[in-house]
């Protein structure tokens, strides 16, 4: 776990971005009701290093963040994209020890919250909906 | 192939709509189409408002129609029945069919001098610039006919600064769609208008009078002295071809047809207003499109014909509703009069009073789409109700029709809803209906809530309510946190749809800075930043540069600053300079050159006023009438940092050549020789909207005071990021329906929203002086929580052009195509 910095530094309701040793962005989050998440700072649509920059949130209770960029939602707790089921991204460990805000490595958590895998939430339309596409009317008849 | 050739002279409304009839049904037809105007096809129903600003290519309804030759201003010089050709001066054409599709030419009564110089007709756009030319510097003009068309040529001249007079040879007007206690309540309205009108009077004889026209009448004694003279009094079937030609005409003139559009030659067909259809010639469109669809459907081999003209019709004339549906008289008649509103309405019934016949309305219009539909069926509700308010309940039954410009009916429609179409767009898209005239578009929204459709107007799934509902709550409970609001009217802990969407009807309602307290989590990146978010993490800076009016001085620092910190500098389309690629951190910096040297915030990055555009204006333009530039300096000043469900853009053009584009704008400002035309609703982008003209020939006062209650009750009551162009579309009534709000003040709502704008422009502060002022907001402004002073290594750059670019920008252009025309996904579009 490597030391990041106060809790409170951190605005709630709002993300900040972390620099760990090996180079590795990540974003932290301090939700309005005291939660706190780190996923990677990275938007896995863009490319850009961006993700604490976005809106926190929850989607039927499960806290969020959308991407600052494109919007995409994806979960705190897991990394999760609930808009798109092949995006993620990392969740780290994080924890507060003595009023300071530490970050631990990917794969920590990576074995217990990603197991079993998070599935998309949003399920396929059903084969009724997707085979109908109606005609417009010829309404001259 | 050989016998695929298919002549049609003509390209007016009627002959527009066969051809794309005709290409969607049976492409293999070799398409030659003759007309004699220099223009296409162009939407004649709607000609007055060429005088209201619409161009001639806005009325355009020219559309790219694969395998057809149209040859424009060409007409066709006799036709050739034996050999099966047509002739003109260009050459000659062989068909295998015919389709005549000529129209109508204005009627003028034999009236000796109407060949003379100022005397005109109304009927194509060449007729509209001649009258255009003829008024200008004059002040008197009459209109003889005081139908439909004399009415629209009466309110043309009106709008061209003339004295108008009417001369009507019926008793009354609209003596076709009136009876007389109507014509006289439309009389009251368009004497109120200064338009003076003489009925049961004709024009017997014309004379020059030195630059000007005299007109004696029938009424001993009674003559006008006028500047001009404007023939609008019906119009006749341009038969004289089909004469020609031997074809079978009707007594009063028209092609005769039969109902399947085949004229007394089954290789002709006629369609439209030169068509005797079974005796009767008509002047409206939607019988005219009828017969299109029949003719179209002959050619493909199909079995159509005529169903029956619905000659019903509402508009607005001179801005008074005028409607008519049905029969005109019958067995029994009640009718409701109201001299004081100006409000005549008359139901025609069935002898045992059950059945509705028909009627008409004048000065309130709300009940026709319901009671036209009902015609022939049921009377929709209580009678006096009917009459009176307008306000009905009841439902009509299936075979109702609704649309009756494209003949769609209830049952089509509910069948449509059934189907998914879940909007009134879907069901436009899907049956035709309300595509043409808009009357029914009303009833759509009836029908849909009739089938059980509720439009779901909720910003998302923690709020139940529209942004409109939320603005009000605000605004009465002056809740002024997020948290207060989500807990007591939401649930759960909000989103990326209503955490902005509530930031910005706080900041409407002038609450301090958007950084302030816990305001500052609400905020989408681009305003916790202040500064626009790019592709690579790095944000755009752009200062405020009111109307587009800079000193050489702050030109200069711009530069600087770019050097100094590396940024791409690009001039916007908003008259401003945008700064590229400045890192977070180096954000508050930048803002600190900029407002030392008299910068602001131009709030580029917020759903707020953007810029107001003005062209040189009087100081420099030859042409100018008014001071463009001062003015868009004094609006911008007035309205910058203005939050509202979406961005804002404005401009303001010194004359009517409208260098400043200000039509494509969420309101525009064009000078008139008299003072400013307010236009509102105009938009650019993905679906350009020309902005509708709100007030004409105001003041300066007048001119920012409605701008001033247009804003406020466009950020009260729209949607989410809905621009003002969608916003007016979909309120009833569209910008009259604006216009009586903020001009009228039909709600009692103008001195609130004069209120509202007051503390807006009291509480102004540049967003960027507030966050160098304040140590805890400069703190967010670091790249890293742990390592302030440490550039984020991910963003790079390299040189392109002499500038500074994101890296990789020179191979991914040669990487990929260039994507045209992406629409960019917004946040909404998801579910």
């Amino acid at each position: 776990m490597e030391s990041i910095c106060a809790f409170d530094r951190l605005v709630p309701g709002r993300g900040a971005a972390a620099l760990l040793a090996d180079g590795t962005q990540v974003a932290v989050f301090r939700l309005a009701d005291g939660g706190l998440y780190a996923v990677s700072n990275r938007d896995p649509f863009t490319g850009a290093y961006v993700m604490s920059r976005g809106i926190v949130g929850d989607r039927s209770g499960e806290p969020t963040v959308a991407s600052p960029l494109h919007k995409q939602v994806f979960s705190l707790k897991t990394g999760q994209c609930l808009d798109d089921g092949d995006q993620s991204l990392e969740a780290f460990a994080v924890e507060v020890v003595g009023g300071e805000v530490r970050v631990g490595a990917a794969s920590d958590v990576k074995a217990s919250a990603l197991w079993p895998p998070p599935q998309p939430r949003r399920s396929p339309p059903p084969e009724s909906a997707r085979r109908w596409h109606r005609s417009p009317a010829t309404p001259w008849r | 192939m050989s016998d695929k050739r298919l002549v049609v002279i003509g390209d007016g409304m009627v002959g527009r709509r066969f051809l794309e009839a005709v290409v969607e049904r049976d492409p293999s037809w070799q398409v030659t189409v003759l007309a004699e105007e220099p223009r296409p096809a162009y939407d004649r129903v709607r000609l007055s408002a060429f005088f209201d600003g619409v161009s001639a290519e806005e009325l355009s309804l020219a559309s790219d129609l694969p395998g057809v030759d149209v040859r424009l201003g060409e007409p066709a010089l006799a036709i050739d029945r034996e050999a099966r050709r047509v002739a003109t001066a260009g050459g000659d054409y062989a068909y295998d069919k015919l389709v005549l599709a000529t129209g109508s030419y204005p009627f003028v009564p034999p009236v000796e001098g109407s060949d003379l110089d100022g005397v005109h007709v109304y009927r194509t756009i060449e007729d509209l610039e001649a009258i255009r030319s003829r008024a200008e510097g004059r002040r008197h003009g009459v209109v003889v006919g005081g139908g439909l068309l004399g009415l629209e040529a009466a309110n043309a001249l009106r709008l061209l600064g003339l004295e108008t007079q009417i001369v009507e040879f019926a008793p009354w007007l609209m003596a076709r769609q009136l009876d007389e206690a109507g014509g006289g309540v439309l009389k009251q309205h368009i004497e109120r208008l200064g338009i003076d009108v003489a009925c049961s009077t004709g024009g017997t004889r014309i004379e020059p009078s030195g630059d000007r026209l005299r007109m004696e009448t029938n009424q001993e004694g009674l003559a006008f002295d006028t500047d001009m003279i404007v023939f609008a009094a019906g119009v006749r079937p341009a038969d004289a071809l089909a004469r020609e030609a031997g074809l079978a005409v009707g007594e009063r003139g028209g092609v005769v047809v039969d109902p399947s559009c085949r004229s007394s030659d089954p290789d002709v067909y006629a369609i439209g207003e030169v068509a005797a259809m079974e005796g009767v010639c008509y002047g409206l469109v939607a019988p005219g499109y009828a017969m299109a669809e029949v003719a179209a459907d002959r050619l493909a081999g199909g079995e159509a014909t005529f169903p029956g003209a619905d000659l019903s019709t509402k508009l607005k004339l001179l801005g008074v509703d005028v409607a008519q549906f049905g029969e005109m008289d019958g067995p029994l008649a009640t009718t409701y009069l109201d001299p004081a509103e100006g409000v005549y309405a008359k139901l025609v019934l069935s002898d045992d009073a059950q059945t509705l016949l028909g009627g008409m309305l004048v000065g309130n219009a709300e009940p026709y789409p319901l009671l036209r539909a009902s015609v022939g069926g049921k009377v929709p509700g209580q009678l006096a109700d009917l009459l009176s308010s307008g306000e009905v309940e009841g439902a009509l039954p299936d075979g109702a029709q609704v649309c009756s410009c494209n003949s769609v009916t209830k049952g089509e429609i509910m069948g449509a809803v059934a189907d998914g179409c879940h909007d009134v767009g879907a069901i436009k898209s899907c049956t035709k209906a309300g595509t043409s005239c808009g009357s029914c578009v009303p009833m759509l929204k009836q029908l849909l809530a009739e089938g059980g459709v509720e439009v779901s107007k909720s910003i998302c799934e923690h709020f139940a309510q529209s942004r409109a509902e939320l603005f009000d709550i605000v605004k009465v409970t002056g809740i002024s946190s997020f948290s207060e609001l989500i807990a007591r009217h939401g649930s759960g802990s909000g989103c990326d749809l209503c955490k902005p969407a509530v930031a910005s009807i706080l900041a409407s309602l002038a609450n301090g800075h958007i950084l302030d307290g816990e305001q500052a989590a609400l905020q989408d990146t681009n305003d916790h930043f202040l500064a626009n978010l790019q592709r690579n993490g790095t944000y755009s800076v752009v200062p405020r540069i009111p109307g587009g009016e800079v000193t050489p001085d702050k030109l200069i620092v711009l530069g600087e600053v770019a050097k100094e910190f590396g940024l791409y500098t690009k001039i916007t389309g908003g008259q401003r300079v945008d700064l590229f690629g400045a890192r977070v951190e180096d954000l508050p910096k930048i803002w600190r050159r900029l407002v030392d040297a008299g910068f602001e915030s131009g709030h580029a990055y917020g759903k707020a006023l953007r810029t107001i555009k003005s062209c040189v204006g009087t100081d420099w333009c030859r042409y100018g009438v008014q001071d463009s530039v001062k003015m868009a300096i004094d609006l911008e000043l007035r309205y910058r940092g203005l939050r509202s469900p979406h961005k804002v853009k404005s401009a303001v053009s010194g004359c009517a050549r409208e260098c400043a584009e200000a039509r494509s704008k969420d309101f525009g400002v064009i000078a008139t020789e008299d003072g400013w035309n307010l236009y509102v609703g105009g938009n650019g982008g993905f679906t350009p909207r020309h902005a509708d003209l709100l007030v004409s020939d105001v003041d300066s006062e007048t001119l920012v005071r409605t701008i001033d209650r247009f804003l406020m009750f466009y950020i009260s009551t729209a949607d989410r990021l809905q621009r003002t162009s969608k916003w007016l579309e979909s309120l009833d009534g569209g910008v009259d329906y604006v216009r009586e709000v903020v001009v009228d003040d039909r709600l009692g709502i103008c001195e609130d929203l004069d209120a509202m704008m007051a503390k807006h422009v009291e509480s102004y502060t540049d967003e960027w002086k507030g966050v160098l002022d304040d140590p805890e907001k400069l703190e967010r402004f670091v790249s890293f929580v742990n390592a302030p002073d440490t550039p984020d290594p991910s963003i790079e750059f390299e040189t392109v052009r002499g500038q500074s670019f994101p890296a990789g920008t020179t191979e991914r252009s040669h990487a990929r195509p260039v994507p045209l025309g992406t629409p960019e996904r917004l946040g909404s579009e998801r579910s």
